[in-house]
Formats: structure tokens, C-alpha cells, sequence
């Protein structure tokens, strides 16, 4: 395997630090060959990198970043550091122990856009993240790295960090567009896209925390030599955190490609002693589920398409046999309901009613024809709302069903008949 | 001046008051105005909780009758210089006017309204839609335990109810159970007022508690930030 790029050597003491950062080569001739190339040649750089966005849709991040508009006009470039997908901490131990890094990537992210200012879109939650990464901005602005022209490329770039208040919508990037703007967080329809119109209806890119702080190894390294690492399609090293029932959960830089078994059993050991993976989300609790019979898929974008499901943010999350596949799908779904925005009624009603249906196998009222329903409501939230996170509920519920519909069905025959001996003694107490 | 005759003496417009003379000896005794429409709505229980009728939440606060401290005026005026069209700075700004106040009370958002130039209708409209941002008043203590499905598949639901039986009697405390708070790698976790801890044991439940208690240091050999990377090539020496 490939050696870490992000994660090399991350718990060096004081790697949060502009100095040690610098020592590291950081904001050092990377940065100065990325800010002398002419715009096209790094947005070609980038293209040839085979980048693709590490947020959750997977889009190529040199395409994204060639959709900007030429000209003067005022651009935006801002950096989605909500993270909120279930199962997803990646971008937080990014932040936490390497933020230069990250400052770094935005400088050439927005040097490659055009863009003259720049925004973190933080989570709220993330507090000590963002304090962190404020501290680290103005340590780059006080060694004049951010501001006017930079490295005397005449480049101007501002940088502030925006802290959000707690709604997973606003990982979405048009909704996290209008918390930016100080709004209430729903999404907008598209197109326009962002990249004509975004932030204030100017030209916004939009990336990943973790997109953006690997454009320094692009620029380093070259963008095709960056396209060895991996596999077609899924270039690059990628950080996936691993949670659930597993012995060590944590975060792991994995070269694409590699098979999701030794990702699961071989670097975080798998489920505890005599269990086995019952099923497993490959990209967060967005994705339609996996089971232990999927563990020989490559993990990479095309192969985990195929298989009906997504790469997403690279979360893994792992349940063993012990686990109630309808407790999982009920979380699941609660979840959905309760971040739903209610702009589009699909979503709005398909989660509120999926999770009352899943309530009603809990307490033994329901019967296998509301399976059929769950999957109806399903199929119908699809596809049919302004953004995908009606879809994200959706995906999983309806894979669960599908997947493990034996199961379900035994737990609603289970409950029901427990309610039913309930009654008949109630009544025979009374009687 | 006309507009004189629709104000309550202290510049601010009635709202629902035809002839505020008729109503005038009530609000020289400070008691709330009548609603306009008592018929539709106004039955729901709570339905007042964080607005006080005497306001017009549909008009900008007067900064001559609007005392905002200076501390909070600085810190938000502050934040509107960085973006291009200051309402950007709402959120930031009524979490600023919360850590203030407890809450995002009336008297916050009028604060916060004042400053900005906008109507308090709309921030308590922005304050609805975040988490994080409490439209009621609680406790000035934080603790969100995320109950999402990592942590739920490691005890999060326990530890949520271990931690609120503990700390059911201290009003101070506001406890709840949160959406991934993004720490699935230290499950099951909390954070208090934003510190992360985590995995924490069900033993170590009522020392947690008599930490948040105390306003002591949460567990600190279990803090995130405390924590080092699991990957086995995250830090080998190749140099």
C-alpha cells in the first residue's frame, strides 16, 4: 500500500503550527509553482488528477473547477466543512491536526476558480475545529500567505471561517449557500449551479474539506503522477472512517481500490469475537446497505456503483449479527425526519410516514403489507425533491427492506403475536 | 407626529391596536396588549413563548431605545465586516447573542436586530430553523449526546438516559440527545459545551455527571482532542 499523503506523520507534535507545517514543506514551492502557473494549466492539473470530490457525490473536482466563468466579477470559493453524514469524521481529524493544510489546498482551490475570497463552512458542533483553524488563519495571515499578493504572485485571496448551528441540510451545497447568506438552510432548485450562480449570485466552487487539501499533493507531485495512485476511475488516496461494530474504529488513509474486507477486518479488525458482519453502509448512512457477502467488493467508486450502492463520504459503519436490522433502519430513518427541511413535500411526508410505519412493526400493529408500502414511499421520494436527502433516507430503507425483507417479516409476525397473547391476558385478567 | 400616537411611550409600534388611547392605561401597566386575532392560533399552547406582543417583530429595533452591550455590539459588528452583505453574519451573530443571554430570548433578538438592521421576525425565523440556536430558555450547560446509529449500535441511547438520570435535578444542565455530532470513532460519546469525550463507559457515567456538575474538565484522558490517530501508517517515521 501506498504511503499516507494526508495523514503522514499527523500526530507530530505542533503540526497545527505554521512552523512545523513550513518545516513540512508546507505553503513552500507547491504552493509557489500552483500560484505561477496560469489559471488553465492548474484547473488542467487538476482534470488530469482524476480527482474526484471526497463530500459524498463524487463529482470530479477539476471539472467542477473549469465550469467557473472567466472574467472580472466577484467569485467565491467555499470550502463544506459541515460534515454531518452519519458515520463521517474525516474532515474533523483533517482539521484538527493539519489545518495549514487545508488553508494551503483553499489558496490553490481558489487561484484554480479565480476566486478573491473564501469561506469555511463549519459546523457548529465542531467548536475546537474551528478554533483551531481560526487560530491558523491568522497565523497565515500575519506570515502573509493570506491577503493581498500572495508569494508576490499578485494573487489576492480573503479567508474567514463560518461557523454553522446544527442542521445536516447544510451539508447540502446549495442550502449550506443559503445558511452562508444568513438564511434559514434550504436548499435552492438547480440548475443555476453554483459555478454560475452561488453565493451572493456569484460564481461559487464549492468543495470538500478533504478534496481541497489534497490539491497540494496534486500540484506537488504532478496531476498524472497523482493518477497512478488507486485504481481507473478512483484515483488517489482517500480517507474513510470506520465506526460501529468494529474493534478500531477510527480514521485510515487507504489507496482506492483496495478490498473492502481488509479495510473492515484487516485495519479495524473487524466485529468482536465470534460475530460476523451482518450488513454494512460503504459511505455513510446515506447509502444503500451492504452485507457480509459484499465484503470482496473493491472499494472504489465504480464498483460500489455497480453494486447498486455508493462510495459517498467514505464512512463505513459495521453492525454484526447481534443487531435488529428494523432498529437500524428505524435510527436511520428518524434521522432523515428530523433534518428534513420541509421545503419538498416528498421528503417532508415519505420520511415522517416511513418512520411511522417502522414505529408500527415496533409495537406489533403493523403487517408485511406494510413493507410494500415502505418500499412504495420509497421509490416515490426518489428523484422527486429539490435535493437528495429525502433520497438518502430512501436509499437505505428501501436497500434494508429489500435485503433482509425475511427478517422484517418474521419481526412483524414476532411482535404481533406477542401484542396479541398481551391482549387476550389483559382481557382474561379482567374477565 | 402621527406615528407618536401608535408607539407605547418607548418609540416601539403596537402591534394589533386600532386606538392604542383605549389601551393606554394597560401598558402604563405593563401588561401584554391584546392580540389582534385571538380566535385562530393564539389558543396553542406556548404559542408566546419567545415573542413579546408589546413588539413589532416586523420592524427594526430603535437603537436609541435599544440597549445592546458593548461587548456583543463589537463582536457582531465585527463579524458583519467579513462578508459582502452583513445579514451573512445572522447565525454567527445570535450564537454570540446566546452565549450572552442563555437563550435566543426576545431581549437577544432585539439585540441582535438592532445591530444588524434587520426585523427581529426574521432572526427568530433563522433561530427556528438551527439546532443549536435554543428558541426556549434552558440550561446554560451543554450536553449533546449523539444517539446516531454508530453510536446507538455502541450504547449512546444508555449513555444519553445515564446521563439524564444523573442530571435530571440541575436546571443549569441542558441535556438532549443530537444527530451525529461526527465523533463515531470515540462512540459512545458527548460533547460538553463543545469538548468531545468519548468512549465513555457506563462506570464512568456519574463521574461525567459530577464533571458537568462541577463545570470541571470533562474526563480529560478521554478527550478527542487528546486522541491519537488508529491508522498504523499514519506515523511511521519515512524520513
Amino acid at each position: 500500500m501506498s504511503a499516507n499523503l494526508i495523514f503522514h506523520n499527523i500526530d507530530e507534535p505542533g503540526l497545527n503550527t505554521l512552523e512545523v507545517f513550513q518545516r513540512r514543506g508546507g505553503y513552500g514551492d507547491r504552493l509557489k509553482k500552483a500560484l505561477q502557473m496560469p489559471r488553465e494549466a492548474l484547473v488542467e492539473e487538476l482534470k488530469a488528477s482524476g480527482l474526484r470530490g471526497r463530500g459524498g457525490a463524487g463529482f470530479s473536482m477539476g471539472m467542477k473547477a473549469s465550469f467557473m466563468p472567466k472574467g472580472a466579477m466577484d467569485k467565491y470559493l467555499v470550502c463544506n466543512a459541515d460534515e454531518s453524514e452519519p458515520g463521517t469524521f474525516k474532515d474533523r481529524e483533517l482539521m484538527q491536526k493539519i489545518p495549514h493544510l487545508l488553508i494551503e489546498g483553499m489558496i490553490i482551490g481558489a487561484y484554480a476558480a479565480g476566486a478573491n475570497q473564501s469561506f469555511i463552512f463549519i459546523r457548529g458542533e465542531y467548536a475546537q475545529q474551528a478554533d483551531i483553524l481560526e487560530a491558523a488563519i491568522d497565523e497565515a495571515k500575519a506570515a502573509g500567505l493570506i491577503g493581498k499578493n500572495i508569494l508576490g504572485s499578485g494573487f489576492d485571496l480573503q479567508m474567514w471561517v463560518h461557523r454553522g448551528a446544527g442542521a445536516y441540510i447544510c451539508g447540502e451545497e446549495t442550502a449550506l449557500l443559503d445558511a452562508l447568506e444568513g438564511k434559514r438552510g434550504n436548499p435552492r432548485l438547480k440548475p443555476p449551479f453554483p459555478a454560475n450562480q452561488g453565493l451572493y449570485q456569484g460564481p461559487t466552487l464549492i468543495n470538500n474539506v478533504e478534496t481541497l487539501a489534497t490539491t497540494p499533493f496534486i500540484v506537488e507531485m504532478g496531476g498524472a503522477e497523482y493518477a497512478k495512485i488507486g485504481v481507473q476511475n478512483s484515483t488517489g488516496t482517500k480517507l474513510i472512517s470506520i465506526s460501529g461494530h468494529v474493534q478500531r474504529p477510527g480514521n485510515y488513509e487507504i489507496e482506492l481500490g483496495m478490498k473492502s474486507r481488509d479495510i473492515i477486518y484487516g485495519l479495524a479488525g473487524g466485529p468482536g469475537e465470534g460475530r460476523s458482519v451482518k450488513l454494512w453502509f460503504p459511505g455513510g448512512s446515506s447509502s444503500p446497505v451492504l452485507t457480509g457477502d459484499d465484503l470482496d467488493l473493491s472499494y472504489d467508486f465504480d464498483t460500489l456503483a455497480k453494486a447498486g450502492t455508493m462510495l459517498g463520504s467514505g464512512a463505513i459503519i459495521v453492525a454484526d449479527d447481534t443487531t435488529s436490522v428494523v432498529d437500524v433502519a428505524l435510527k436511520t430513518a428518524e434521522f432523515y425526519k428530523h433534518e428534513s427541511c420541509g421545503k419538498c413535500t416528498p421528503c417532508r411526508e415519505g420520511t415522517t410516514w416511513t418512520v411511522k410505519m417502522l414505529q408500527r412493526i415496533k409495537s406489533g400493529e403493523a403487517t408485511p403489507m406494510d413493507l410494500d408500502i415502505i418500499a412504495s414511499v420509497c421509490e416515490r421520494i426518489i428523484g422527486n425533491c429539490l435535493c437528495v436527502l429525502g433520497d438518502a433516507m430512501a436509499m437505505p430503507v428501501g436497500s434494508m427492506v429489500k435485503k433482509f425483507r425475511g427478517e422484517f417479516e418474521e419481526y412483524i409476525e414476532a411482535r404481533r403475536e406477542e401484542s396479541e397473547r398481551a391482549l387476550l391476558a389483559s382481557v382474561g385478567a379482567v374477565a | 407626529m402621527s406615528s407618536e400616537a401608535h408607539t407605547n411611550g418607548h418609540g416601539r409600534r403596537l402591534v394589533g391596536v386600532s386606538d392604542p388611547n383605549e389601551l393606554g392605561q394597560k401598558v402604563a401597566a405593563n401588561e401584554p396588549t391584546p392580540v389582534r386575532d385571538p380566535q385562530t392560533g393564539s389558543r396553542v399552547p406556548g404559542w408566546d413563548d419567545a415573542v413579546d406582543l408589546r413588539k413589532d417583530p416586523a420592524s427594526i429595533p430603535d437603537p436609541a431605545t435599544t440597549p445592546v452591550p458593548d461587548a456583543l455590539r463589537a463582536e457582531i459588528e465585527d463579524l458583519m465586516t467579513r462578508y459582502p452583505d452583513r445579514r451573512s453574519a445572522s447565525i454567527p451573530a445570535l450564537a454570540a447573542a446566546q452565549r450572552l443571554h442563555g437563550w435566543c430570548s426576545p431581549e437577544a433578538v432585539e439585540q441582535v436586530a438592532c445591530v444588524m438592521r434587520l426585523t427581529p421576525g426574521y432572526l427568530i425565523a433563522v433561530a427556528g430553523f438551527y439546532d443549536m440556536l435554543e428558541t426556549k430558555p434552558v440550561g446554560r450547560k451543554t450536553v449533546y449526546v449523539c444517539t446516531n446509529i454508530s453510536c446507538s449500535l455502541r450504547g449512546g441511547d444508555e449513555l444519553l438516559a445515564g446521563l439524564k438520570d444523573e442530571l435530571a435535578d440541575d436546571p443549569d444542565v441542558n441535556i438532549r440527545g443530537f444527530e451525529c455530532l461526527g465523533a463515531c470513532d470515540i462512540a459512545p460519546m458527548a460533547s460538553i459545551d463543545g469538548v468531545y469525550v468519548g468512549p465513555v463507559d457506563d462506570a464512568e457515567i456519574p463521574t461525567l455527571a459530577q464533571h458537568i456538575r462541577d463545570g470541571a474538565d470533562p474526563l480529560p484522558e478521554k478527550q478527542l482532542v487528546k486522541r491519537r490517530s488508529v491508522d498504523p501508517n499514519a506515523n511511521e517515521r519515512t524520513s
